[in-house]
């Protein structure tokens, strides 16, 4: 039990730091129907402002000035593919690759910072919680706080007249403009508050590591996606507050799962593959699923034509 | 009310593909007209519609709604003056979203951030209702279950819940069956007389052509070729409008669907 209680705290405080991503592709992928590339280059931008703001002293501003960069990068993305005719996966490659320098310049002309000394919204938990029983779990707890915050504010969110608006420019972009709705607003909205939760995420993501290297969101897109999908196999298609604790759910899964096999003695860069064949298997399983039965006629016909 | 200044539309200029869907086209409606438009394949009639509900921008011409110019406005400032209604009753609603969801944005109440109060569900309940179609018990139900009519019929809800000054109507019951088709019909009707809509309504049906509405346009070639109304359009029969597409047009109507429906 030693043993296997702190592979699963950690795989809890990195599913719960990395399901603030998902949420974030929730609202740009199953809302919006915006695949946003991007976010790979979002979720350093987020890590590296956030670290960088924190070193000079600014712990929770930090969380605020992670959360603000990310909401420029969607605006970019956005503005790159409602108002300048750029293909919305090609605008999101390109501020991706972009960002990429962008990040380097932020942390200094380094491709690593440390923040070991660093006063950070986790050390600051950790010293409020020292004199409790949930002292070891002060990641967790910050996790536990930030992704509540952020599903309770995305659930309210979805309900209002805007949140309405943008699961329709996802669902049918005529009918919104029918609506009197200008569907380039409503996803420059959605980009926006979706790229917020990729830059909380990269953030507490480096500050609870105490570090942050230029490589720390490459592949999120992939195991964000992963886990939304797995979220959605458990949920399905119901209510959005249910979706959202699915999706929340879906990256605790994924995580477990990883550090099980991690367990099992799977090696830690396997991490990129087995997220890429849970989404594979996930998106295509469905149309496979559908190809079957003509699939299995063809079969058919063709052993009966041998006899 | 509604005044069209000589607008022209050429689709692919400079292609072999050129295609002059709107010539010159001039037309002036009068408040609380209801306009029924009949015409071949390809006549412009849905062009025509694009071209006042925003889809595109005309190539010339200029368009007046209520003393205001709209010619350049985007479609989704227009479509606050102008509703629509397609013949696929999929185009009008989010298929994911439910009955209510859908109501609630066509309705736009409210700012931004505001959430359907208990109020807007009771109005939007009772308004459901008017359908006839027992959807009122059914509002938090994702719109994509529902049956073609009565996507139609709810979309037309939509469109007209805050009456617009131009209702355009573009085959809208042509997908349906028969007897739905009379129903939403029957929907169309009272709704624009309840509002005072003024409204032009496309339809491959002479007959309902003739009986709906006060004014009757026909369409041929990107341009109004017969406009009809009052006593005159009184006597009209099927035959006679046929026989007046031939003598304006100098051809047969071609349109199947036109000849074979009822």
């Amino acid at each position: 039990m030693s043993t296997v209680f702190p592979l699963i705290q950690t795989a809890l405080e990195l599913g719960l730091i990395s399901s603030l991503t998902v949420l974030a592709l929730f609202l740009s992928y199953s809302m919006l129907n915006v695949c946003d590339l991007s976010t790979d280059g979002c979720f350093t931008l987020g890590a590296a402002v956030g670290a960088v703001v924190a070193i000079s002293g600014h712990p929770y501003l930090s969380i605020f000035a992670a959360m603000g960069a990310g909401i420029l990068s969607g605006f970019i993305t956005a503005f790159l593919q409602t108002k300048m005719g750029i293909d919305s996966l090609l605008a999101g490659i390109i501020v991706n690759t972009g960002l990429y320098s962008i990040n380097i310049a932020i942390m200094g002309n380094s491709s690593i910072l440390n923040m070991n000394k660093t006063e950070t919204v986790f050390t600051i938990m950790q010293e409020k919680l020292a004199s409790t029983f949930l002292k070891p779990q002060y990641k967790l707890a910050v996790s536990v706080f930030a992704v509540t915050a952020v599903a309770i504010f995305l659930i309210l969110f979805l309900k209002t007249r805007l949140g309405l608006a943008i699961r329709a420019t996802g669902n049918n972009p005529d009918m919104v403009k029918n609506s009197s709705i200008n569907p380039v607003f409503t996803t420059m909205v959605g980009l926006c508050v979706a790229n917020a939760f990729t830059g909380l995420s990269g953030c507490l993501l480096a500050q609870s590591q105490k570090s942050v290297n230029i490589d720390i969101g490459s592949g999120m897109v992939t195991i964000a996606l992963a886990s939304l999908l797995i979220g959605r196999t458990f949920v399905g298609n119901r209510r959005i507050p249910l979706r959202v604790i699915g999706v929340i759910l879906g990256s605790v899964i994924f995580r477990l799962v990883y550090t099980v096999a991690l367990r099992f003695n799977m090696p830690a860069s396997m991490l990129k593959l087995v997220s890429s064949v849970i989404v594979i298997i996930t998106i295509s399983a469905p149309y496979l699923k559908g190809k079957w039965p003509m699939f299995k006629r063809r079969l058919g016909l063709k052993n009966s034509r041998e006899v | 009310m509604l005044q069209i200044n000589s607008i022209s539309k050429t689709f692919n200029p400079g292609t072999v593909n050129e295609k002059t869907a709107l010539n010159k086209l001039s037309l002036n409606v009068a408040d609380g007209d209801f306009i029924s438009i009949i015409g071949a394949n390809g006549a412009g009639k849905s062009t025509l519609f694009n071209a006042i509900g925003g889809t595109f921008f005309t190539d010339e011409g200029s368009i007046i709604l209520d003393g205001e110019d709209i010619t350049l406005q985007p479609e989704h400032v227009r479509s606050k003056k102008v509703g629509r209604l397609f013949q696929n009753p999929m185009l009008g609603t989010a298929p994911d979203m439910s009955i209510m969801e859908n109501l609630a944005l066509a309705a736009g109440s409210g700012g931004w951030l505001s959430r359907l109060s208990k109020k807007d569900k009771e109005f939007f309940r009772e308004k459901v209702s008017l359908l006839n179609m027992g959807l009122e018990d059914r509002m938090n139900h994702p719109v994509g279950l529902l049956s073609g009519g009565q996507r139609q019929a709810l979309t037309l809800m939509m469109a007209t819940i805050n009456p617009p000054k131009l209702l355009l109507l573009d085959e809208h019951t042509a997908a349906l069956d028969p007897a739905t088709s009379d129903k939403v019909l029957e929907l169309t009707e009272s709704i624009i007389a309840e509002n005072h809509l003024t409204c032009l309504m496309i339809t491959h049906n002479m007959e309902t052509a003739l009986n709906l509405g006060n004014r009757t346009l026909m369409m041929n070639d990107g341009n109004i070729i017969y406009d009809v109304s009052g006593n005159e359009r009184k006597g009209l029969h099927v035959s006679d409008l046929l026989e007046k597409f031939r003598e304006n047009a100098g051809k047969d109507l071609d349109n199947d669907r036109m000849l074979l429906g009822n």
